[in-house]
């Protein structure tokens, strides 16, 4: 490692652009420029001095700030993407071929193309997570890379700069007091004083600082950052994540995915609406009535100790609650969401058995579709065999019905109508809107009298330990961007030359607006020269040249 | 040195995370090699099966239900290399997903399933088992640790196989 | 006379008072260095009085408001774009107060106008809250959130200040075009403000009949005159007008309808300012910021957006999280609001970053600072009305 000898006698390490010790400007680059680039107080930034190793270039491409600005843009990019159309997540359809065509129906060649390029899934897409991690480790390895010296050079800063460094400032001043030499420099002290600023003396040099702290905002922030995306990462680890979602119909009671050994019944779901009249945007969206609450009344169950699954008898009541949405039911660290419901599924039919011809009952049968009986028996004697029992009825294969799926969405039944006029039984196949007699004309019918319907509930349950980091990172992020944001380091360096002159340097990292006004009630008090602001003259210069048609 | 250090603790927390990320949907499924979990289930004829009691047997625990096509054309093959294996100590148990005990003795008879037949009304076994499609049959060991797991239609020549290296020995 | 009434009446004051402040501020813009300053100061005075009188008189709106629903008015298009436009009025207030430059109020009055009108475009009725909205972190949220955009939007203003100076209006380039496509923008809000009125007052509606994109069969109610049709559609009102375009049901026909008189309202309007002042809008706008000093906006401009990133990060990100997480039971889903609530974060993070370690400032920092607010418009705007979601208000 080469150092580099400065002006006053004092070893810098390389790639140094202000000396540690006095600040005068060691690279050409610095002495080529009029106002000193304070950013990281002139230290070596590594990745910009070495380039060598392999490890080197992976560091220095990772730690380039221009490389991780690229990174928030492409990621910025990347998202709003996935936001052209739905994501797959957002889409009530369940398998991977029903998606397919979801997409290319309503959206036609673009839907497809959309589909096929695994946009519809993006933020659980491989490249999407890369992208996110490379941000990651971007700001890890930026961070390690500058704030470590800045850290450095701010903690070993001196009190008495060179003059090359004092006159690099943005804020200078030099000339003569208007008060008496042996008092300025008192007056100098106890004026940055009540201002607050923490005051260094030595002989005719002063450094007055304030704020230091800020500085580290950004490094802390970005903590925070990093310990958030661990969290996030977490996630991943077993048993740190549980992310379920169960239908439950009234009167069910099951397993609940995800927590072993608990079940939970859904006594009841509300659907509550507000008695008003339509208006406006309700009108324009087409909605009837505006809901007011949903709510499912449940019961959740723990199975008794040392039990396996399967073993559903002489449930253990755990509690009651009403889940509301904002309202989850929470037990040890799970948590059960309102999120999804729908009304009416049929739950019992009721048929009447009915002579066609005189259209005279013979009673009615009820028929609870989750426990259909083999017989039924009417009080007069006349009994309704079920032969067979269809939820989703959805055609005849070889002469056998055929159910699509186990909802009763579609029922169908194959009665055996045995009463006093017809002993051997009369066979009925009867759905919706579809009676078949196989055997000819019967002389009586099951006619569809009523249903009875019930709701179902759609309930996510959610477990997650991460949750405590998470928090953690976001206290920790809110910390650094406030104190990085809302708080300034300023220092003044004022020192008194030999015959009575003072110089004077101001910096601060931002708000120039209101570190002139301590500059103005500093010079006020200590009867200082005035001061001026070298880049404002620079951009009134740049702008004269621009209006005039004038070069300098 | 420092910089290397750090830069492969990085490259392995992401390589974790990839790694988690991708195989995430597969570890969830019970697996291959791992124990069974264990069960109890009360079959039609209101018998209990627990796995515990079935060691040193082969089990094959099967997942179905009356709507599904698939389940439908092998229960036949699986009915009939069922005579087969039963002297063999290797038991069927063929698990119904919570549908109606109507539904469920019909299908049984008209199909003339001789195996234990069980109805999981809470579906907590599926949960444990966290069986998604349709048919889906899990090959249980002697040991109680799991051959192999089949998710689709089989081939009597397929449950042959199978059924053979869970035979105790 | 009701809680409901006197809050609409409150708004109109409020409304009239921004109006009458912006033309006091544009009194206020010191001309000339001479004794016209001391008149200017003057100006500058009754101008934030005004002004400021108009946001109590708005805080009064969002006050009965909020007694009479019994819930913090946020919870709807209306109410959200009027507090957004309360928000930005109060931020310049504390800005002004702050740094003193007139020429802030020429711009952010207007623009704080704008808002306030397109939000009265939407549905005012109070419509009760649906169980997902009934939450105290509604109020938390969605006002802190605002207030973050709201001083974003400040940034905004000393932006376009900082380039309506310092770009030259009577050279063809990039710069110019961009900068008079902005003013555009703005215009074609009017047009829609205008349009809707227009309509309005005529009372116009009509029905039609329509296939949506899951093959169902629903109405949709105009407006405004349908000049593209819904899918399929069917005429059920009398004498009205027949659509010219029939578009597929992936398209919302009546939104492209609204879009499209919008557009066409808002370029007569321009082309008519254009003729009658023989001038572009930007160039109007010169000779009142002809004295305002660059570096100093570049600094408001940049002191906002530090200011606001804290608040909206906050308000937008971390109490959003935590109440999603109570609602849904997953603090981030990927939605499309999540989603551009983020891409706005990660833009102001590029900005931060740009200006401190690569020394942006400027033109390309002003250039920024209007994209950022237009990112927060386009999820102000299209989030809600276009892309639809588990967010969407309107």
């Amino acid at each position: 490692m080469n150092k580099l000898l400065c002006e006053c006698g004092h070893e810098n390490p390389e790639g140094t652009t202000l000396c540690q010790k006095c600040g005068s400007p060691l690279s050409a680059e610095e002495k080529s420029k009029k106002i000193a680039d304070m950013r990281y107080e002139g230290s070596a930034i590594r990745s910009k001095t070495y380039n060598k190793s392999i490890i080197d270039k992976i560091w220095n491409f990772f730690s380039s700030v221009k490389v991780g600005i690229t990174l928030i843009i492409i990621n910025l990019i990347a998202a709003s993407i996935g936001t052209i159309l739905p994501q797959e997540f957002y889409i009530s359809v369940a398998t991977d071929a029903e998606k397919e065509k979801y997409y290319s129906d309503v959206y036609g060649w673009f839907g497809e193309i959309y589909y096929a390029l695994g946009l519809s899934d993006l933020y659980s897409s491989l490249w999407f997570q890369l992208l996110v991690l490379m941000l990651g480790v971007s700001i890890i390895i930026a961070s390690i890379d500058r704030g470590i010296p800045l850290h450095k050079s701010l903690k070993n800063q001196r009190v008495k700069r060179h003059t090359n460094f004092m006159k690099r400032q943005r804020i200078i001043g030099e000339g003569k007091p208007t008060e008496t030499r042996e008092q300025t420099l008192q007056l100098v002290e106890q004026s940055l004083k009540n201002l607050k600023y923490n005051v260094r003396r030595e002989d005719s040099s002063i450094l007055a600082e304030r704020g230091r702290f800020s500085r580290y905002g950004a490094y802390i922030n970005h903590v925070g950052l990093i310990v958030f995306l661990i969290g996030v990462m977490l996630h991943l680890v077993p048993g740190m994540y549980v992310d379920e979602s169960m239908w439950l119909r009234e009167g069910e009671t099951r397993a609940v995915p995800g927590m072993d050994g608990y079940f939970l019944k859904n006594d009841k779901f509300i659907l509550e609406t507000y008695d008003n009249v339509p208006q406006g945007e309700q009108i324009k969206q087409g909605v009837n009535v505006v809901a007011k609450n949903f709510q499912t009344d449940v019961t959740l169950y723990k199975q008794k100790e040392n039990s396996v699954p399967g073993q559903a008898e002489n449930l253990e009541e755990v509690k009651q609650y009403g889940i509301q949405v904002n309202h989850p039911l929470k037990h040890e660290g799970y948590a059960f969401y309102q999120m999804d419901f729908r009304l009416n599924e049929i739950k019992t039919m009721v048929f009447d058995l009915t002579n066609k011809e005189t259209e005279q009952s013979l009673g009615q049968i009820s028929i609870d579709l989750t426990n259909p009986q083999e017989m039924y028996t009417l009080d007069n004697g006349a009994q309704v065999q079920l032969m067979g029992y269809y939820p989703d009825f959805s055609g005849f294969k070889e002469g056998v019905p055929q159910t699509a799926t186990q909802t009763p969405n579609n029922p169908a039944f194959i009665f055996k109508m045995i009463t006093p006029e017809t002993p051997e039984g009369e066979t009925s196949f009867v759905a919706i809107q579809q009676t078949l007699e196989p055997e000819g004309d019967n002389i009586y019918k099951m006619k569809f009298s009523n249903v009875e319907t019930r709701h179902m509930s759609g309930l996510t349950i959610r477990y997650d330990r991460t949750i405590p980091i998470l928090i953690v990172g976001g206290i920790i992020f809110m910390i650094g961007v406030a104190i990085g944001s809302y708080w300034n380091h300023r220092r003044i360096w004022v020192e008194q030359l030999a015959d009575g002159t003072i110089r004077l340097a101001a910096h601060t990292n931002k708000n120039w607006f209101s570190m002139k006004k301590d500059l103005d009630a500093l010079t006020k008090h200590a009867h200082l020269p005035q001061y001026v602001d070298q880049q404002e003259i620079e951009n009134n210069e740049h702008v004269e040249t621009e209006k005039d048609g004038k070069t300098l | 040195m420092t910089r290397g250090i750090i830069l492969t603790i990085l490259a392995i927390a992401i390589g974790y995370t990839v790694y988690a990320a991708v195989t995430k949907d597969k570890i969830n499924i019970v697996q291959a090699g791992a124990q069974a979990p264990d069960f109890e289930v009360i079959d039609l004829h209101g018998e209990k099966h627990r796995l515990k009691d079935y060691e040193g047997k082969g089990v094959v625990l099967n997942f179905w239900g009356t709507w599904c096509e698939p389940c439908e054309r092998e229960f036949p093959a699986m009915t009939r290399q069922y005579a087969e294996f039963k002297h063999q100590d290797v038991q069927i148990i063929a698990v119904n997903f919570a549908q109606s005990e109507f539904e469920v003795k019909k299908y049984v008879a008209n199909m003339g399933m001789t195996f234990p037949v069980a109805i999981d009304k809470t579906k907590s076994v599926f949960t444990a088992y966290n069986i998604g499609p349709l048919p889906t049959s899990i090959f249980i060991k002697p040991d109680g640790t799991i051959n192999r797991i089949i998710t689709g239609e089989m081939t009597e020549g397929e449950i042959v196989q199978y059924m053979e290296s869970i035979k105790p020995e | 006379m009701s809680l409901i009434d006197l809050s609409g009446y409150l708004l109109y004051a409020a409304f009239i008072s921004y109006l009458v402040g912006t033309f006091l501020f544009a009194g206020a813009i010191k001309v000339k260095n001479d004794t016209a300053a001391a008149r200017a100061d003057k100006y500058g005075k009754i101008a934030l009085v005004v002004t400021i009188i108009g946001f109590v008189a708005q805080l009064g709106y969002f006050i009965t408001r909020w007694m009479y629903t019994g819930h913090a008015p946020v919870s709807n298009m209306f109410e959200f774009t009027t507090a957004f436009g309360m928000f930005i009025v109060l931020s310049f207030i504390v800005i002004y107060i702050t740094y003193k430059v007139a020429a802030l109020g020429v711009v952010a009055l207007p623009i704080a106008l704008l808002i306030i009108a397109y939000a009265s475009m939407f549905p005012t009725e109070v419509s009760p809250l649906v169980p997902s909205l009934q939450s105290h972190w509604l109020t938390i949220h969605v006002t802190t959130a605002a207030l973050g955009q709201s001083i974003f939007g400040i940034s905004a203003v000393a932006g376009l200040i900082y380039l309506l100076r310092n770009v030259n209006m009577n050279e063809r380039s990039k710069e110019s075009f961009w900068l008079e496509t902005v003013m555009f923008c703005c215009v074609l809000v009017v047009g829609f403000v205008v349009a809707t009125v227009t309509f309005n007052a005529m009372d116009y509606e009509a029905k039609y009949e329509y296939v949506d994109t899951l093959d169902q069969v629903s109405t949709s109610t105009y407006l405004m005159p349908a000049v593209f049709g819904m899918n399929e559609y069917v005429e059920l009102s009398e004498d009205r007008m027949t659509p010219l375009f029939e578009l597929p049901a992936l398209i919302d026909a009546r939104k492209l309808t609204t879009v499209f008189w919008s557009v066409l309202f808002g370029t007569i309007i321009y082309l008519l300012i254009r003729l009658i002042t023989r001038r572009k809008i930007a160039t109007m706008f010169q000779p009142l910021v002809k004295r305002v000093n660059s570096t100093l906006m570049d600094e408001i401009a940049y002191r906002s957006i530090l200011i606001a990133f804290p608040i909206f990060t906050l308000g937008a990100l971390i109490f959003a999280m935590i109440w999603a997480q109570e609602a849904w039971g997953r603090f981030w889903g990927w939605d499309p609001k999540e989603v551009w609530a983020l891409i706005t974060w990660l833009f102001y993070a590029a900005f931060l970053h740009l200006r401190l370690s690569k020394g942006w400032e400027g033109r390309k920092s002003a250039w920024l600072t209007v994209i950022g607010f237009l990112i927060i418009l386009f999820n102000l705007v299209v989030v809600n009305l276009v892309i639809a979601g588990l967010h969407s208000y309107a």
